[in-house]
């Protein structure tokens, strides 16, 4: 069983991968000539590696610690609505390295949660649901680039309440582009 | 330590370098592919501006019999051209991904040039006569008087400079919905296939409206794609056969004759990964980047990231032979992986009698496997060692541990310097090695 230590190393190296790969994946949209299938393939195969192992350790160093049990995504290290309360729950563990990382997460999701709310009050729109990159959208995890992605004709944001969007946060991470991108030619 | 390439004695001198000295590289001249016909008269390189330059060796002197004739530039034309797909609001670049030459029936000669999504063929000809003694025209071409035409003549033909002629005779379009990888002419010097990431199509070379799609690979649900299509080469010497290989580091070889579309291969070759190897970058690394039969045809080349490896074709289980590249850059893979290198695709070539494969590496370093001797060698391409004849020494990379004099070190490799694309002259001990954007030629020292 892997110490917490590496648990965390781990942790940390996988999210760095999933940050990057992200990037590259925005990137290669606005290359000359288009997206390579090839090349989308091997990023969305790394993503796949580095969301499955992140989960893995996360999960690993949650059994340790004894906490709550994470939610599936990672970004939070508890479920509870009570997001502040997860954060203190994690800083006095003395197992995990770096609580900053750990306490600024939780609250991303949040913001662009809220903001999504206020935003798109007026935009509400029926159940229709656009096929790409549902939830992404909506949710910036704090390691990617700050600009917020663009929209396609025909998407919507969707104005998610609290609750949903935390639970969406760790879905679009862990779905993000992985089935998405190859359809998207 | 004497450089391999057929037999342990030989040695690699420098010989030209072409193209602009400037360090500031203009992207249209980045060199994409390079390749001799099967004479080796003639070099023929592409470059991401969707040139052709074709160079032509001189005949050798007879003022000095120790010298191979030189390479000189013979021919250049813009092959293809940017173009939009209005449909897709997508820039079709024209970068020439391949080349490769039709064996020549006649005084002409033929090449086949693609870019991700038209396939042309060029006719390549010479014009060293012209007719001369037109009874309506001038020589300088206007039209004579009518009036002043006392007498007749016969025109004769004039010799004149040599001038030579490139002509698109055929453009192979709207076949392929993927990135063009590759194309290779078959034995019956009739078809030829092209391949993208999921198809693979058969081409007749007189008949440019109608393809026939031969493979498949794509899922009916995009969302199970697993893997794609990365190189494909026909048989040397049966026209029936081909072999694709895959993003997942297997190579199938399909016989033509077994059905019409080869979605089912006759033979898949593949090796079983290590597990003490796995880690994030596995499958990048084992996406094969090039694959090459051997001039025989018994056995066939296949590059990943790593590595090269030789496959005989009667044997499915593994390679007979595998060969490190640049082993030291295992440990690596992530930074590769940040700064796009993992996603480098190294191609590679046999020489002419099947003894000694070549490949391409970082720092402008290129590999050298003899099979017979086991030896290999890494030399360099740069500007430094090109002095005239100047013999290449070896070089070697640092692992770990103290230096060595001469040696350098994996953090001191320049990464911007690769060498993707060589070739090896089908006759003789000359290759073809380009960098960036120049050229360079090597030929083994002559005693």
């Amino acid at each position: 069983m892997m110490s917490a230590t590496s648990a965390m190393e781990v942790n940390a190296e996988a999210r760095r991968i999933l940050a990057v790969s992200i990037s590259k994946l925005y990137a290669s949209r606005t290359q000359r000539g288009g997206l390579r299938l090839h090349r989308s393939l091997l990023l969305s195969l790394v993503m796949r590696s580095a969301r499955d192992i992140y989960h893995s350790s996360s999960r690993e160093s949650e059994g340790q610690s004894g906490a709550q049990p994470a939610a599936e995504e990672p970004m939070d290290t508890s479920s509870s609505p009570g997001n502040h309360a997860g954060v203190s729950q994690a800083e006095p563990q003395p197992e995990l390295i770096s609580p900053e990382p750990a306490a600024e997460e939780p609250r991303s999701p949040e913001e662009p949660c809220e903001s999504e709310t206020i935003e798109d009050k007026e935009n509400l729109s029926p159940a229709r649901q656009s096929r790409k990159r549902r939830g992404k959208a909506s949710v910036a995890p704090d390691f990617l680039p700050s600009k917020r992605a663009r929209l396609e004709p025909g998407e919507e944001r969707h104005a998610a309440p609290l609750g949903s969007c935390r639970v969406r946060a760790g879905e679009s991470l862990a779905v993000l582009s992985l089935n998405r991108v190859i359809p998207a030619f | 330590m004497a450089g391999a390439g057929g037999g342990n004695d030989v040695q690699w001198c420098f010989s030209q370098v072409k193209g602009a000295i400037d360090d500031d590289v203009a992207e249209a001249d980045i060199i994409s592919t390079v390749e001799f016909n099967h004479s080796g008269e003639l070099l023929a390189t592409g470059d991401k501006g969707g040139r052709v330059v074709i160079f032509q060796q001189e005949p050798e002197s007879k003022n000095q019999p120790q010298c191979r004739g030189e390479y000189n530039v013979y021919s250049t034309f813009q092959s293809h051209e940017p173009e939009f797909d209005y449909l897709k609001s997508l820039e079709i670049e024209e970068k020439i991904n391949k080349i490769r030459w039709l064996p020549q029936k006649n005084a002409a000669q033929f090449l086949l040039s693609t870019n991700d999504k038209t396939i042309k063929l060029w006719k390549i000809s010479e014009r060293d006569k012209r007719p001369e003694g037109y009874n309506l025209k001038e020589e300088d071409g206007r039209y004579r008087d009518p009036n002043t035409v006392t007498t007749l003549r016969v025109p004769v033909f004039r010799p004149m400079d040599l001038m030579v002629e490139a002509s698109p005779r055929r453009v192979f379009a709207n076949a392929h919905t993927y990135h063009i990888n590759s194309i290779s002419v078959n034995s019956d010097c009739e078809t030829y296939l092209s391949a993208d990431d999921l198809r693979i199509n058969l081409w007749h070379l007189e008949i440019t409206d109608r393809s026939f799609n031969i493979v498949d690979i794509k899922p009916a649900n995009m969302e199970e794609l697993t893997e794609v299509i990365t190189a494909a080469e026909f048989h040397p010497n049966q026209c029936n056969t081909f072999v694709y290989s895959s993003s997942k580091g297997t190579i199938r070889l399909c016989d033509m004759r077994a059905s019409a579309l080869c979605d089912q291969h006759s033979k898949m070759f593949e090796e079983p990964e290590d597990p003490n190897n796995r880690s994030f970058f596995s499958e990048i690394i084992s996406s094969i980047s090039d694959v090459k039969f051997s001039h025989s045809g018994r056995y066939m080349m296949t590059r990943d990231y790593l590595s090269v490896k030789i496959w005989d074709l009667n044997m499915e289980t593994r390679p007979v032979e595998t060969y490190q590249v640049h082993e030291y850059l295992r440990s690596k893979l992530c930074s590769l992986y940040e700064n796009d290198c993992i996603f480098d695709k190294f191609e590679c070539c046999w020489n002419g009698n099947d003894s000694v494969v070549m490949t391409g590496s970082y720092n402008n370093f290129f590999r050298m496997f003899d099979r017979g001797y086991r030896q290999d060698v890494t030399l360099e391409a740069s500007r430094e060692n090109s002095k005239p004849r100047s013999v290449l020494k070896p070089r070697k990379v640092c692992t770990g541990g103290k230096r060595k004099k001469d040696e350098i070190s994996v953090d001191s490799l320049d990464f911007n310097k690769k060498i993707l694309h060589t070739a090896w002259h089908p006759l003789d001990n000359i290759i073809a090695v380009a960098t960036t954007n120049n050229l360079y030629i090597f030929q083994d020292k002559l005693n």
